[in-house]
């Protein structure tokens, strides 16, 4: 099968979907003319012109703002927020009316739009600039939340994610842009929200990760291997909807969890899976649970500073080897 | 201007029909029959039916946290709509928006919004889709001066401005934001002036004349629907009534209060009327009736509805649920 990259195999979702659906419409700052900031909307524009493919104004919350309205009545939006940081310029949209708005109305309507946004730890970006924030939206009944860590889950979600009829925040992953590359077929298929994928299989240690990160757990599940350590990696690949079934499978045949993120700890996605986990399959568990974050800083702009902030492979390693003592 | 007198009437009808249902829901709301809190449109009639007469049946609306007015202008059914406020599953939402976010979207009402301003981005996203279908739907999208002080207000009139998009915006100057005088919030006396920042028209009108809201609003909703994009449509009507049922108005003056109930607009329309012979007492007293035999009817209909049950709670969060 050919390999793209993370951010060609994008380009490809939101172009067969707007192929195949006239009311797919995006918009967003610097996304039509030059194509985006990464780059990932490159053609769109020239392919389907003005009407579809909008440049907006700086105006976050006006972004979010044209989404609902424009999903209301009738057209399937994909609003680009460039950092996933610029999200906290529109979070009044996103909380109060896009995961509101049907329930509040009882059910009367489906609010079909895609927020894609971009995590980047990891880039120098500093406190402004590297975000990730998925829990906040784990947090807030009424949001489909989707975070894929490869090129193939990549188009197949975000296919899904526009064909949804329920908002979906779909975060992209600045440093996969262009350096995850995979095989994607070239026929439409899609990846159904709310299944996770067991990237790596093994039998001594559960690794349970999403986005970015679950590269780091797989170069960890390498490392151990070279140790005689069978670590199995789960991809979450969406959060809302959360498999917890697959997890607690697993953990049921490892009897021990590791969880890995490159969120801030306090308060996170971990704190979640590992809840849930103790809830179905704690007397399956044969240590505590582990969890590898980020710590609970704002993010450093200095390379050493950042590093020593971030979950690494070897952080995830430490913890393996913690829980096998 | 010349209106027929159908028009004319039906205007005073959904005036009346707005005042007796707010009248109504501050009775049952003092006896304990309607949870929440109620932000009465009592005084602001004129406006939400002025620039609803200038829509068509088709056109979408967003309302605010002040908002029963503009559903019932629209054209939503008080028995529904008063089941809601009632927190009854026959309500539009079923029991889950209450007074604040009561909704019909058959009706083109996109919701009411308990957030202020909070109407103001989606309203320019249902004018985005429609331009975009290319299907001649105007959005008016209703919002207080309060909300003119949000900086949602000013990213979306913006963008409609760039992208002439057609929409009407509808500012109701009730001359306050809870407690604090819009003098004190907004260093301009007439904020259609606000309207230059964005390069496109502003026009201040009375508030109270339902007349001149709706000759203000027909040309707005015209401009908007040939493509020549958004207005800002200021319509000044101080606020008669507490920021909310049971707000005794401490910051307030006794005769600045006076005032406001002096000039009502339902008063002033109907005396209006009878002075020039556009309609006689006899067709306003039908009138009458009718919207009291429709409050009676919606008082039953909520008083006799079932509440939802309890794990409708769960309910309804996702299309595709999970």
């Amino acid at each position: 099968m050919r390999e793209i990259t993370y951010a060609q195999a994008i380009n490809e979702a939101l172009r067969e979907e707007m192929r195949r659906d006239p009311t797919v419409i995006t918009m967003g700052e610097d996304i039509a003319l030059i194509g985006g900031n990464f780059g990932v909307t490159k053609g769109l524009l020239e392919e389907f012109g003005p009407t579809r493919v909008k440049d907006t104004p700086i105006s976050e919350d006006a972004i979010v703002g044209l989404a609902i309205g424009s999903a209301l009545v009738g057209m399937r939006p994909v609003a680009e927020i460039m950092f996933s940081t610029f999200l906290g310029c529109c979070m009044e949209e996103l909380f109060n009316q896009a995961a509101a708005i049907r329930y509040m109305s009882g059910g009367q309507v489906q609010l079909p739009l895609v927020v894609r946004t971009a995590n980047s730890l990891g880039r120098s970006g500093a406190a402004q600039h590297s975000g990730r924030v998925e829990a906040w939206f784990m947090h807030t009944p009424g949001l489909k939340v989707v975070l894929p860590s490869t090129p193939y889950d990549a188009k197949g979600l975000l296919k899904a994610a526009i064909r949804s009829n329920d908002p979906v925040m779909y975060f992209e992953h600045a440093m996969a842009y262009y350096k995850v590359k995979g095989p994607v077929p070239e026929e439409d298929y899609t990846v159904p929200l709310g299944v996770a994928d067991i990237k790596r299989p093994g039998k001594d240690v559960t690794i349970v990760s999403y986005s970015l990160m679950v590269h780091k757990a797989l170069q960890a599940a390498e490392m151990l291997a070279q140790q005689g350590i069978e670590a199995e990696v789960i991809d979450l690949r969406s959060l809302v909807p959360l498999d917890v079934d697959t997890v607690v499978e697993s953990v049921k045949r490892t009897h021990r969890l590791v969880i890995a993120s490159e969120e801030c700890g306090r308060a996170g996605v971990c704190a979640e899976v590992a809840y849930c986990v103790m809830e179905k399959a704690f007397d399956y568990l044969d240590a505590p649970i582990q969890r590898v974050t980020a710590k609970d800083v704002p993010v450093p702009f200095s390379p050493p500073l950042e590093k020593f902030m971030m979950p690494e492979a070897e952080g995830v390693v430490s913890a393996v080897q913690r829980l096998l003592r | 201007m010349s209106l027929d007198q159908a028009k004319l009437l039906h205007f005073y009808e959904s005036m009346r029909r707005i005042r007796r249902f707010e009248e109504a829901a501050i009775d049952v709301f003092s006896a304990g029959k309607i949870p929440g809190f109620i932000h009465s449109y009592i005084g602001e009639e004129a406006i939400a039916v002025g620039v609803c007469g200038a829509l068509e049946p088709t056109d979408y609306i967003t309302g605010t946290h002040r908002g029963h007015g503009h559903c019932l202008a629209k054209g939503m059914r008080m028995d529904r709509m008063m089941a809601e406020l009632y927190g009854k599953r026959t309500g539009y939402n079923r029991g889950k928006g209450g007074s604040m976010h009561i909704a019909d979207f058959s009706c083109g009402v996109l919701g009411c919004n308990g957030i202020v301003a909070g109407g103001i981005g989606l309203a320019t996203g249902a004018a985005w889709g429609s331009q975009v279908q290319q299907n001649g739907r105007v959005v008016a999208s209703f919002f207080g001066d309060g909300a003119s002080n949000r900086g949602s207000f000013h990213e979306a009139i913006n963008i409609a401005s760039i992208w002439k998009l057609p929409i009407v915006y509808v500012l109701e100057a009730n001359g306050w934001g809870i407690s604090l005088a819009t003098s004190k919030a907004i260093n301009l006396t007439d904020l259609s002036e606000r309207a230059k920042a964005y390069g496109i028209p502003g026009v201040s009108v009375d508030g109270y004349d339902v007349l001149a809201v709706y000759q203000a609003a027909q040309t707005a909703v015209d401009r908007a629907r040939q493509g020549e994009g958004p207005t800002l449509l200021v319509c000044n009507a101080p606020r008669m009534r507490g920021h909310e049922e049971g707000d005794p108005q401490p910051y307030r003056s006794k005769e600045d209060i006076e005032e406001a109930r002096r000039n009502d607009p339902l008063r002033r329309y109907r005396a209006y009327l009878l002075a020039n012979k556009l309609a006689g007492e006899s067709d306003l007293e039908a009138i009458d009736a009718r919207v009291e035999a429709e409050v009676v009817a919606a008082l039953k209909f909520a008083d006799e509805s079932p509440y939802p049950d309890p794990e409708e709670a769960l309910e309804g969060l996702f299309a595709e649920e999970i």
